[in-house]
């Protein structure tokens, strides 16, 4: 078989196009909720924490440098597997869609508490001098600032763990990667493979791109 | 207008402010000198609570500042600080800085906002700036924004900590030149400085502290011309000599 026939099938490829595409929508939904939920309750969290109440940051920090120390594949088989166990049963979706929130919460969590501490004490002195209350100064002078210092990092946090939307064919989740893996394995032909990651480019370099935008829109002189 | 009694601070084992008493009329003028540590900056900040004392009392326009019903926020609108390092709000424009807590905290419309922070920086020669970011601006052209932020919003005692030491030695006079036109509008002022110049033309009564007490007080002509107290001759023979 020639090497345009193994990787670039035209029959197989037309074949499964439609499950690929499936696996594509489901794909954009899964990273859709991630980053939303993800970077929500990360940005919460270290809001949360501003407020410098003791027990309550140490619960925090506990909870973000465990996901940050799980391998998200390790997360999702546990929720996927042993939740049910416990009178849980998440499907594959909600499986991976909680378990990459989790870990970009952490993540995000940890890059937004950076930019936090960041801004230096006398924009707080200021702008608690002219009267303002701690929620106004955090979020007309402090949060502006750190959302606009963590924008690179978070970006690429961002990217690298919605990728990770792949690990939910672990689970038997019919995102793209799942989708392609099927349709070789029904085929006999890995030309589904090459959808699969034409998939993947025709997803992500738009969101690589957006990332680079924000990055130049949000940077300003200092 | 202020009345400060009695004023204690501790950081930790550290006692910093030992009991001072500060009186300031209306209209007057308060120029503190001392060595740095001795105090200056807690007690300013202790002024409008940005620090907390350990004990003493605080009044200001006849509010006590230290009683827990105080709304903080509310009286430190009526008490203006400018800080050396001018901490202006970078990712806004001078009009920002200025109209940020008329409109949040004074409940102006943005319109009515606008209005009254062309004129703060109007006073403060700097309305044609009114679109800069602060890093368009000069460290003098930032202090004076600083001013006109605290200026905006109508209050009744300023508080400078040192607000031209930051500065390149040529644009401390704009610096101090809107300073005593405030003066001249009647503003009460606490002022935290080494300009002996500033102090000796625009003062009422000069104070200086060392080790968190206040060791002689009196005209600028008394303080600086014949100092009674050892330490305060020494300082400001250090002073006079660097000037
Ligand atoms: N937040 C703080 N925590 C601990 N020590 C402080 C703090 N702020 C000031 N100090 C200490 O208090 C003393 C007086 O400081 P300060 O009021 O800044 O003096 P000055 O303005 O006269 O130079 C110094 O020894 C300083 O190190
Ligand atoms: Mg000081």
């Amino acid at each position: 078989m020639s090497f345009l026939d193994t990787f670039f099938n035209a029959a197989v490829m037309a074949r499964y196009a439609p499950d690929i595409l499936r696996g594509l929508l489901v794909t954009i939904r899964l990273a859709a909720l991630v980053v939303v939920t993800g970077l929500g309750t990360g940005l919460a969290l270290a809001l949360l924490r501003s407020l410098g109440i003791r027990p309550l940051n140490w619960a925090i920090v506990f909870v973000v440098d465990a996901f940050r120390a799980l391998p998200p594949l390790i997360i999702i088989v546990l929720i996927y597997f042993g939740l049910p166990g416990a009178g849980w049963a998440p499907s594959p979706f909600v499986s991976t869609w909680v378990s990459l929130a989790l870990v970009l919460m952490a993540f995000a969590e940890e890059i937004f508490w950076a930019g936090l501490t960041a801004i230096p004490a006398g924009q707080w002195e200021a702008a608690r001098s002219t009267g303002l209350g701690f929620g106004q100064t955090l979020a007309h002078v402090v949060l502006p600032q750190a959302l606009r210092l963590t924008i690179p990092p978070l970006t690429n946090r961002t990217i690298a763990i919605t990728k990770g939307t792949a690990l939910g064919s672990v689970v038997a989740l019919s995102e793209i990667l799942g989708a392609a893996s099927s349709a070789v394995s029904n085929s006999y032909n890995p030309s589904p493979l090459t959808l699969g990651t034409a998939a993947y480019l025709v997803l992500f370099i738009p969101v690589v791109a957006f990332g680079r935008w924000v990055e130049t829109r949000f940077a300003w002189k200092r | 207008m202020i009345q400060a009694r009695a004023i204690h601070k501790h950081f930790g084992a550290l006692h910093v402010l030992r009991g001072v008493d500060l009186a300031v009329a209306e209209r007057e003028l308060v120029f503190v000198i001392g060595p740095s540590g001795s105090g200056k900056s807690t007690l300013l900040r202790c002024l409008n609570r940005l620090e907390e004392p350990s004990s003493g009392s605080i009044v200001i326009d006849g509010i006590d500042l230290l009683d827990k019903r105080t709304d903080i926020n509310r009286v430190r609108q009526r008490i203006g600080m400018v800080f050396q390092s001018f901490n202006l709000y970078p990712h806004m424009t001078a009009l920002g800085n200025v109209t940020l807590a008329v409109r949040k905290v004074g409940g102006k419309s943005r319109a009515e906002a606008d209005a009254i922070g062309l004129a703060a920086l109007e006073r403060v020669g700097l309305a044609d700036r009114a679109d800069h970011h602060p890093a368009q601006l000069s460290g003098g052209q930032q202090q004076r924004v600083a001013i006109a932020r605290a200026v905006a919003l109508e209050p009744r005692v300023m508080l400078f900590d040192e607000p031209t030491s930051a500065l390149d030695p040529e644009l401390v006079g704009g610096v101090l030149k809107v300073m005593r036109e405030l003066r001249e509008s009647g503003m009460t002022m606490v002022v935290v400085s080494h300009e002996m110049g500033f102090a000796r033309s625009a003062a009422d009564r000069v104070i200086f502290m060392a080790d968190g007490a206040i060791v002689e007080q009196g005209t600028p002509e008394a303080v600086f011309g014949a100092p009674v107290e050892a330490r305060t001759r020494a300082f400001i023979g250090q002073i006079q000599r660097h000037a």
